[in-house]
């Protein structure tokens, strides 16, 4: 907060921080979020150094990426939106025809020396090239233009979800989404949607949606059906955040995590963990980090200066705190188990990289604006 | 593509609009902050009793832990039945990924064999889910080695060491001490309905046979407690409480381990059987079955092959014949039936009869034959038992009848089990007319009493039912139960059980009890006695009868084999004895299947057992040969008087 408050005293002022176009309050957010997440980490991967190494690197690397990404200016992504968009989706093409199979999945693109999820891609470029084109009019945007947005949105979706990712999917979509809300899409268009979702996912569930999903939501609904089987995973979850109680196990301490009785426990599930041996009180610190971070990006919209940088920055943190609850939702029951990890906190995956270029953008927005000044 | 921007943009309205939607999603947010809050707050808070206790009880396994095995001593603290440690290579075969692989490898590792593969999987469909099974049982420590090196490389397997059952004696002791085998099925079901499935949860043998299975309740012990805690795979990461089990106690048996030794040596693999008895509390000093066979066999689960060689064994090694075997007590029995003629008043010492060899009833046209064609002349009680005069015994039993040889001779024990500390035991038969009537649904006949006289006809007895009732003799009525356990060992002493007694015979007249007494030492020691030849010499004074029976082999369940008829129709040698006459320490039966005469080859093999149980012992000069005290006179008088 005090970095908040000088930043704001001393707006001329060009503090390092600044100079390599970092925000401070967001850095420290998300510093100390990553601190958490290693000393869960550490906890739940059975006190393995090597897993703390390798998140170390990682780690590096995204931060590496987000600094990068923080000094391009934002015009350039304004231009550029749309060519990352076209490629994002030819590649989502790409991978429907020569994809490889992951985990029963096509995600997976091999370019040689790289492999990685064209879906990833699209994280950023679906809210990018949404809050491109919606900018260019003046807003709130009319309903043939939002339309259009939709269409932006729509393609990426199902060719994601027929990967079939759906976890994934539905968060691109709910990105580009969250740019058409915050661009001022009209309240009776909003209506709309929700009346067509509740119409279109009885129909998704037929016709969409593969045995595993369907498995997965059947399980949701009532873990206790299956507890040696699929509902095993959200039962020993729960399990788990019942018995830390208010003051948690101790680090350490959670004999659902040391015990191995926990599924997946430094990556998707890591939460559990964390409620284990921290209790209700170092869940409520854990939320109050990801709500400051959430602030502070909304604070970053708000102030930017162009429709585009403040629907994107928008966009991003707002699609950043949807993880957030749908990982803690599926954790603690309350949501279907999708895949989703918890930012900053779980153990690898790609998404790491793409969510801190993510922010990479949000610093850009917050430190560059002085530059555009009219 | 896109139209060219407006050309005026309301910078100030889409700022405010734009600050509204950031109000609406942030407050959208704080509501969903509010609902994963509120779940966890319902979890953490308000359930968290009830999740800790689940937490808890994934963790928390209760492993009962086995007691071990009260070890068996002899008599002279001589171990007979020990626990070692047996280490046996297992699988879980959930746990293996590829069993097949495994277990092809495992087999060049170790050199394991088909059947022993075979019988693996075989296992493997009767096994419970992660339980493991034994692959190959009993590695030696070389394999031990060689698979530890190798653990690595199969997970899922693993050597597991257990304390199982040895008889280091093998088959000198099997009929005495059974053993203990792996509990089945049916074991579970008694266990059970005594309730005692609890006892016996981590134990994994339990006494089949003998004195493991008779005394199973003193040798088990109590089961312990482990509370350890476990992951997920079940494997033990720490104790958190132990409850230690508690032993099973250790018990000494009266065995004599150089008696049992003894009547292996002398029984030779033959057919028969040997029982000493302690004749003054019943005690089992020595007591085998031949032939025999080797216990730990069943330890370890006796492959079937092994287990038909013994059950379709013609030795029929499997019936413990000192208990089990059904006899014709012929002759051995003839001092018994004196007594009771003695003490009905049937007979006096004096009653003196003219044996021809030939015995016959009015009106009947069956004649019963002396087994001395030309007849012993004259003879009284007292030489009738020394000589083993058929036609004396005929005539005694014609005029006890039926009910009274058999009220009798029950009371002696026959036809009863004897009590002893085996569940292998059979009654054997002590007919009656109730008997004949409810077996053959024919009424009795007076021809069937007269052979009863010489220990035939219908009449069965067990070679312990038989020791059994000399030592009743001996003690004048007094019955000592024998019993193979001699006591327990309480914190390093041997705390005695004492003898057991059942209701002792009324006693008319105890001279009666001496005249037949003397008539026994008679048998031995007099010119005429029949087993004169096999005791020459001896350092002791012992008394006893010889038996030949005529007939078959034991009878129970025995298959009708053509080829061995001729064998199995020879007579069964039989003799009973005791020593020192006057003061006696111990009886002795010995039963040998188709040798032939009981004085001949029966008595020298009792002899033996003496002087093994006398060895080293001083006596007094032998006494001179005593006459029966009533002497000729009496028996003059007698005669002059029956004439």
């Amino acid at each position: 907060m005090n970095m908040m408050l000088r930043t704001k005293l001393d707006p001329n002022k060009r503090s390092l921080l600044n100079r390599i176009h970092c925000d401070g309050p967001l850095l420290l957010g998300l510093l100390v979020l990553m601190a958490v997440g290693l000393v869960t980490i550490y906890s739940a991967g059975g006190q393995d150094w090597q897993l703390i190494d390798r998140q170390l690197v990682r780690l590096g690397l995204a931060m590496g990426v987000m600094l990068v990404v923080a000094q391009i200016p934002t015009l350039a992504y304004q231009k550029l939106s749309i060519y990352f968009y076209v490629v994002g989706v030819a590649m989502l093409v790409a991978v429907i025809i020569f994809g490889d199979i992951g985990k029963g999945a096509q995600r997976w693109l091999d370019l040689g020396v790289l492999r990685f999820q064209p879906s990833e891609i699209m994280k950023l470029a679906v809210p990018m090239v949404v809050a491109w084109y919606i900018s260019q009019f003046n807003l709130p945007p009319k309903l043939r233009h939002i339309l259009i947005g939709f269409i932006l949105v729509g393609i990426p979706t199902l060719l994601i979800a027929q990967q079939p990712d759906l976890g994934t999917s539905l968060l691109i979509a709910s990105s580009g989404v969250f740019a058409l809300f915050l661009a001022g899409m009209s309240w009776r268009f909003i209506g709309a949607i929700a009346l067509s979702v509740s119409v279109f996912s009885p129909i998704m569930w037929h016709f969409l949606m593969k045995d595993y999903q369907k498995q997965r939501v059947l399980t949701f609904l009532n873990p206790e059906s299956d507890p040696l089987g699929s509902g095993y995973h959200i039962i020993q979850s729960q399990i788990a955040i019942g018995s830390g109680g208010a003051e948690g196990k101790g680090w350490l301490q959670g004999t659902q995590s040391q015990l191995e009785f926990l599924p997946e426990r430094h990556t998707d599930f890591i939460f559990a963990v964390f409620s284990e041996e921290f209790g209700f009180w170092g869940v409520v610190g854990l939320l109050a980090i990801y709500t400051f971070i959430v602030i502070r990006g909304m604070i970053i919209a708000n102030r930017a200066q162009d429709a585009f940088s403040k629907i994107l920055a928008g966009s991003i943190t707002l699609t950043f705190f949807v993880y957030v609850f749908v990982n803690m939702g599926m954790v603690s029951g309350i949501l279907p188990v999708v895949g989703v990890p918890l930012p900053l906190v779980s153990y690898g995956g790609t998404s790491m990289v793409t969510l801190l270029a993510g922010f990479g953008m949000l610093m850009a927005i917050a430190t560059q604006k002085r530059l555009l000044s009219r | 593509m896109a139209r060219p921007r407006v050309t005026i943009k309301d910078h100030t309205a889409e700022a405010n609009l734009f600050a509204r939607r950031t109000v609406i999603a942030m407050l959208v947010i704080f509501t969903m902050i509010a609902m994963v809050l509120s779940n966890l707050y319902y979890l953490q808070i308000t359930r968290f009793e009830d999740y800790q206790t689940r937490s808890n009880g994934n963790r928390i396994k209760i492993l009962p832990v086995a007691p071990n095995r009260g070890l068996i001593y002899d008599r002279n603290g001589i171990l007979l039945a020990e626990n070692r440690p047996v280490f046996n290579l297992e699988v879980i075969p959930e746990k293996v990924e590829n069993l097949e692989k495994t277990l092809g490898l495992l087999s060049v590792l170790l050199d394991i064999d088909e059947d022993e593969v075979t019988d693996f999987y075989r296992e493997i469909k009767r096994n419970r889910r992660f339980k493991p099974v034994s692959l190959r049982k009993r590695l030696t420590p070389e394999e031990v080695a060689l698979f530890s090196a190798n653990q690595h490389k199969f997970p899922g397997v693993s050597v597991e060491a257990r304390l199982t059952r040895h008889y280091p004696y093998g088959k000198t002791l099997t009929h005495v001490l059974g053993y203990v085998s792996k509990i089945n099925k049916r074991d579970l079901q008694k266990l059970s309905e005594a309730g005692l499935e609890a006892n016996y949860a981590a134990t994994h043998d339990i006494g089949k046979l003998g004195v493991e299975k008779y005394h199973e309740d003193i040798l088990h012990g109590q089961v312990g407690y482990q509370e350890v805690e476990v992951n997920n795979q079940g494997r033990i990461i720490r104790t958190l409480n132990f409850n230690p089990p508690v032993p099973g106690q250790d018990i000494v048996l009266n065995i004599d381990l150089a008696l049992q030794q003894e009547a292996e040596k002398i029984m030779d693999g033959d057919k028969g059987t040997v029982v000493m008895l302690d004749s003054n509390n019943g005690g089992v000093l020595a007591m085998f079955s031949s032939p025999s066979y080797d216990p730990n066999l069943f330890v370890h689960g006796i492959s079937s092959k092994n287990y038909n060689r013994l059950l379709n064994s013609k030795g029929r090694p499997l019936i413990n014949r000192a208990t089990q075997g059904q006899y014709p007590p012929a002759s051995t029995i003839k001092p018994h039936l004196a007594l009771v003629g003695l003490e009905q008043k049937i007979v006096t010492p004096e009653t003196r009869i003219f044996d021809n060899g030939k015995y016959r009833l009015k009106n009947v046209e069956h004649v019963w034959r002396d087994w001395k064609t030309w007849g012993h002349g004259w003879v009284d009680l007292t030489s009738a038992i020394e000589q083993s005069c058929d036609i004396y015994f005929y005539d005694l039993a014609y005029r006890l009848g039926i009910d009274k040889i058999s009220d009798n001779m029950f009371e002696f024990g026959f036809g009863d089990y004897t009590g002893i500390d085996l569940h292998e035991e059979s009654d054997a038969n002590m007919p009656s007319r109730g008997w004949k009537r409810a077996r053959f649904n024919q009424p009795w006949y007076i021809g069937d009493t007269i052979p009863v006289g010489i220990g035939q006809s219908y009449w069965t007895v067990t070679p312990i039912q038989l020791v059994q009732s000399v030592t009743t003799l001996m003690n004048h009525g007094r019955r000592f139960i024998p019993q193979i356990m001699r006591g327990k060992y309480q914190d390093k002493e041997v705390v005695l059980e004492g003898s057991k007694e059942r209701r002792p015979l009324d006693v008319k007249n105890i001279k009666n009890w001496d005249i037949v007494l003397d008539a026994m030492y008679g048998v031995v020691n007099r010119k005429t006695g029949t087993a004169r030849k096999a005791f020459i010499d001896t350092p002791y004074v012992s008394a006893g009868k010889s038996g030949t029976a005529q007939l078959v082999a034991i009878a129970q369940d025995a298959k009708y084999d053509a080829d061995s008829l001729a064998e199995n129709l020879r007579d069964n040698a039989m003799y009973v004895g005791f020593a020192p006459y006057e003061k006696p320490e111990v009886a002795v039966t010995v039963v040998l299947e188709n040798a032939g005469g009981g004085s001949s080859q029966a008595a020298p093999l009792a002899r033996k057992m003496m002087d093994k149980y006398f060895a080293g012992r001083e006596f007094t000069p032998r006494p001179e040969i005593q006459e029966p005290s009533k002497s000729q006179d009496v028996a003059l008088h007698s005669s002059a008087h029956n004439h």
